[in-house]
């Protein structure tokens, strides 16, 4: 086994810790980290229940893989009832912090009720105790990471906080660790601080032991790191140039979401892509970029760390800011960019640097500061409300709205509804770009056709995270289809959902099925773990866990109606590049993706697919 | 500026046109001199191919994977025979991804 077969049940409103066994039955069906946490929480709370009250639990769960010396074995989960969402949600993280809970001997923790007072959890492997966070509350993330080292004289402690903007209600505030890696979706953070929990400080010294075979482990681990270490993207492209590398080719294929998503091509893309994050800046002669950075067991390393340029507007007689920090990711340099019409590097960057200090998803923040500034042109919005002329391209407006909304102060309270709920406030659903309530990520569905099916059906509102089909539209991983079409893409998107589940639920890197499929995964898993985690019953597992998801999202109020995308981009065609004249054809591909599930024409699925999925 | 690329083989008269080469992540460093921002107007003779394009500069066909004309992928059964047109831009990079 590599589960340590124990969690963590921490009672916040009587302020008690309660060691429990894992359910080792559930374990066998639903793997561990999103699958398990899943199970445990779809048991134990109702589907009705209102994301920021003390009923909902918010779980934090690791894989067996996680803590082990499978590559990228560092991940956990956050799931609970979303705050931005409604419906389920599960955001995973790297860093060091899901590996060090592991080895702490915890597989999970399990958070209900709500605290009287602001509190922190202080996990030193077997001693568990909710601490007084006074001290902590009201002030950010890195304040807060650095404070609970300080304070416990242990700079090997890692913490898992909340900052600024989830005490003060933002609807998409994350939890980050590791200063800058988050479990950032969705609003996990709104939850956590709905409870009057700060933190999560772990030390973990006991290791990951009880493999099941270790020779058998040892060889599947080295072989899987050889399989990332010859491939071309996984060995070379992502820890050179990261995620970021994407802005230059999903511009020029005519994808990238520009300006609120009126446009799919932005003329300033280069100016905030990988290849310019390298370049020496020609007013202090640095780059943007300093180093890449590997989460927790990761031979990949495709995390960045940026410093910004110290005369930059953003920072000036700002030292606090000048150190080396986590850098842009794709996913963030496009929200704070191209979104926006922003080609302002640095501005981006700190912009980035803002959302991990205050523990905020740039991508719901960022889809947001377009809407605004759509609003903003139309007149509905006007400099007085917001505080700064907001016109698209306006890089201080950006880098305003970013610190609003870290505290929470003027138009960043309204900033923390997230586009769907300030559009509908300001007479405008429609410019809202989201699906059940979440900003779309950094794919135009009329460009990547297969993209608009994953966002209309993603369990957790619209996100590229649960069905990467660009892999396949775009770069050809594992084989190339045509973004244009929509024939076969019901069945890719269903493919890529189930065995992202299963990925996800080991508790390795997504960026390991750029070089993995689950033929690699099912070696290490079956090595480690007691149970069979053969190819054929990982499919059934994945696609397990994603109708599981989608149930608990049924019985919360569901229904077809909401897999759907913002009339723009089914009836406003791309302007320009080789999707000119498109729009996304999710009406023809949706039927045929229930179909594919075995789901009803209203997108629930039958008694013959639960039965066979055993739920 | 546009920089004349003498394609390997190509007779040096004939008709000549204009396109534009984009070589990005690894594959900059073989743009040729006086590209900026990772692209190039070139002068190529009516007819060149991707291929061609990328025989003539020495580029690694296997880092090659990503090949596009106008943002439009092409299959790699084709680069040697899809002739580029005047004022298309050729963009080629190497394997990768992001997320």
């Amino acid at each position: 086994m590599s589960w340590q077969r124990k969690i963590l049940r921490v009672d916040l409103t009587a302020g008690t810790v309660t060691p429990e066994p894992l359910n080792m039955e559930w374990a066998m069906a639903y793997l561990g980290s999103r699958g398990l946490g899943t199970k445990y929480f779809v048991e134990e709370v109702g589907p009705g229940v209102d994301p920021l009250s003390p009923a909902n639990k918010l779980i934090f769960a690791t894989g067996p893989l996680t803590g082990t010396m499978a590559s990228t074995g560092g991940r956990y989960t956050v799931i609970t009832k979303g705050a931005l969402t409604g419906a389920i949600a599960c955001s995973n993280s790297g860093g060091y912090w899901g590996a060090e809970l592991k080895m702490a001997g915890w597989d999970m923790i399990i958070f209900e009720g709500r605290s009287p007072k602001p509190v922190y959890l202080l996990v030193r492997d077997g001693e568990v105790s909710l601490e007084d966070g006074a001290d902590i509350w009201g002030t950010t993330v890195w304040h807060t990471e650095e404070h609970l080292k300080t304070k416990h004289q242990d700079p090997l402690m890692r913490v898992s906080s909340i900052g600024r903007s989830a005490e003060q209600g933002c609807l998409y505030s994350a939890v980050v660790n590791d200063l800058h890696r988050a479990a950032g979706r969705s609003g996990v953070g709104t939850v956590m601080a709905s409870k009057n929990l700060k933190a999560i400080a772990v030390r973990g010294t006991k290791g990951v032991g009880d493999i099941r075979d270790p020779k058998a482990f040892f060889a599947a681990t080295k072989a899987g790191k050889k399989v990332l270490a010859d491939n071309a993207v996984t060995g070379q492209g992502l820890p050179t140039y990261g995620t970021q590398v994407l802005m230059n080719v999903i511009n020029e294929i005519g994808a990238l979401p520009t300006r609120n998503h009126k446009d799919v091509q932005f003329e300033g893309a280069r100016d905030i892509s990988a290849e310019a994050m390298r370049e020496k800046r020609p007013t202090d002669g640095k780059a943007n970029l300093v180093t890449n950075q590997a989460c927790f067991g990761c031979t990949i390393a495709c995390g960045r760390i940026s410093q910004l340029d110290n005369g930059h507007y953003t920072v000036e007689n700002r030292p606090q800011y000048w150190g080396a920090s986590g850098g842009l990711e794709y996913e963030a340099a496009w929200a704070l960019g191209a979104a926006n019409g922003v080609n302002d590097l640095e501005a981006l960057t700190f912009a980035n640097f803002i959302c991990n200090e205050d523990g905020f998803d740039p991508i719901s923040f960022g889809a947001t500061v377009g809407a605004v500034m759509e609003l903003y042109e139309m007149g509905v919005l006007t400099k007085e409300q917001i505080g700064i002329e907001a016109p698209f391209g306006s890089a201080r407006a950006l880098t305003f709205l970013a610190e609003k909304t870290a505290t929470g102060e003027g138009f960043g309270k309204e900033m923390g509804l997230g586009s769907k709920r300030l559009c509908e406030k300001y007479g405008h659903p429609e410019l809202s770009m989201s699906v059940k309530g979440q900003e779309f990520p950094a794919y135009d569905s009329r460009g990547i056709q297969g993209m608009g099916l994953t966002y209309a059906t993603s369990n957790r509102g619209a996100c590229h995270l649960r069905s990467y089909t660009v892999a396949s539209e775009v770069l050809g991983i594992p084989i190339k289809t045509d973004p244009l079409a929509t024939d076969g893409k019901a069945g890719l998107v269903k493919a890529f959902q189930d065995a992202t589940a299963v990925f996800d639920s080991a508790g390795i890197c997504l960026f390991t099925s750029f070089a993995w499929s689950l033929v690699d995964v099912a070696p290490q898993l079956q090595a480690a773990c007691e149970g069979d985690w053969s190819l054929e019953n990982l499919n059934v597992v994945g696609e397990r866990i994603w109708n599981m998801e989608r149930m608990f999202n049924n019985a919360a109020g569901f229904t077809a109606k909401d897999d759907t995308l913002p009339k723009r981009l089914t009836t406003e065609p791309a302007k320009t590049g080789p999707a000119k004249g498109l729009v996304n054809g999710l009406a023809k591909m949706l039927p045929e993706y229930y179909a594919e599930r075995g789901w009803t024409a209203d997108g629930i699925p039958t008694p013959e697919t639960r039965a066979r999925l055993g739920l | 500026m546009i920089h004349t690329l003498a394609i390997r083989g190509a007779p040096a008269t004939g008709e000549a046109i204009e396109i534009t080469l984009k070589l990005f992540a690894m594959l900059e460093r073989w743009l040729p001199e006086g590209a900026r921002r990772n692209e190039i107007r070139l002068s190529v003779p009516a007819g060149t191919t991707p291929a061609d394009i990328v025989a003539t500069l020495d580029l690694p066909v296997a880092l090659c994977a990503l090949v596009l004309i106008d943002g439009a992928f092409v299959v790699p059964e084709m680069r040697a025979t899809r002739t580029l047109a005047p004022g298309e831009v050729l963009s080629i990079w190497p394997p990768i991804a992001g997320g």
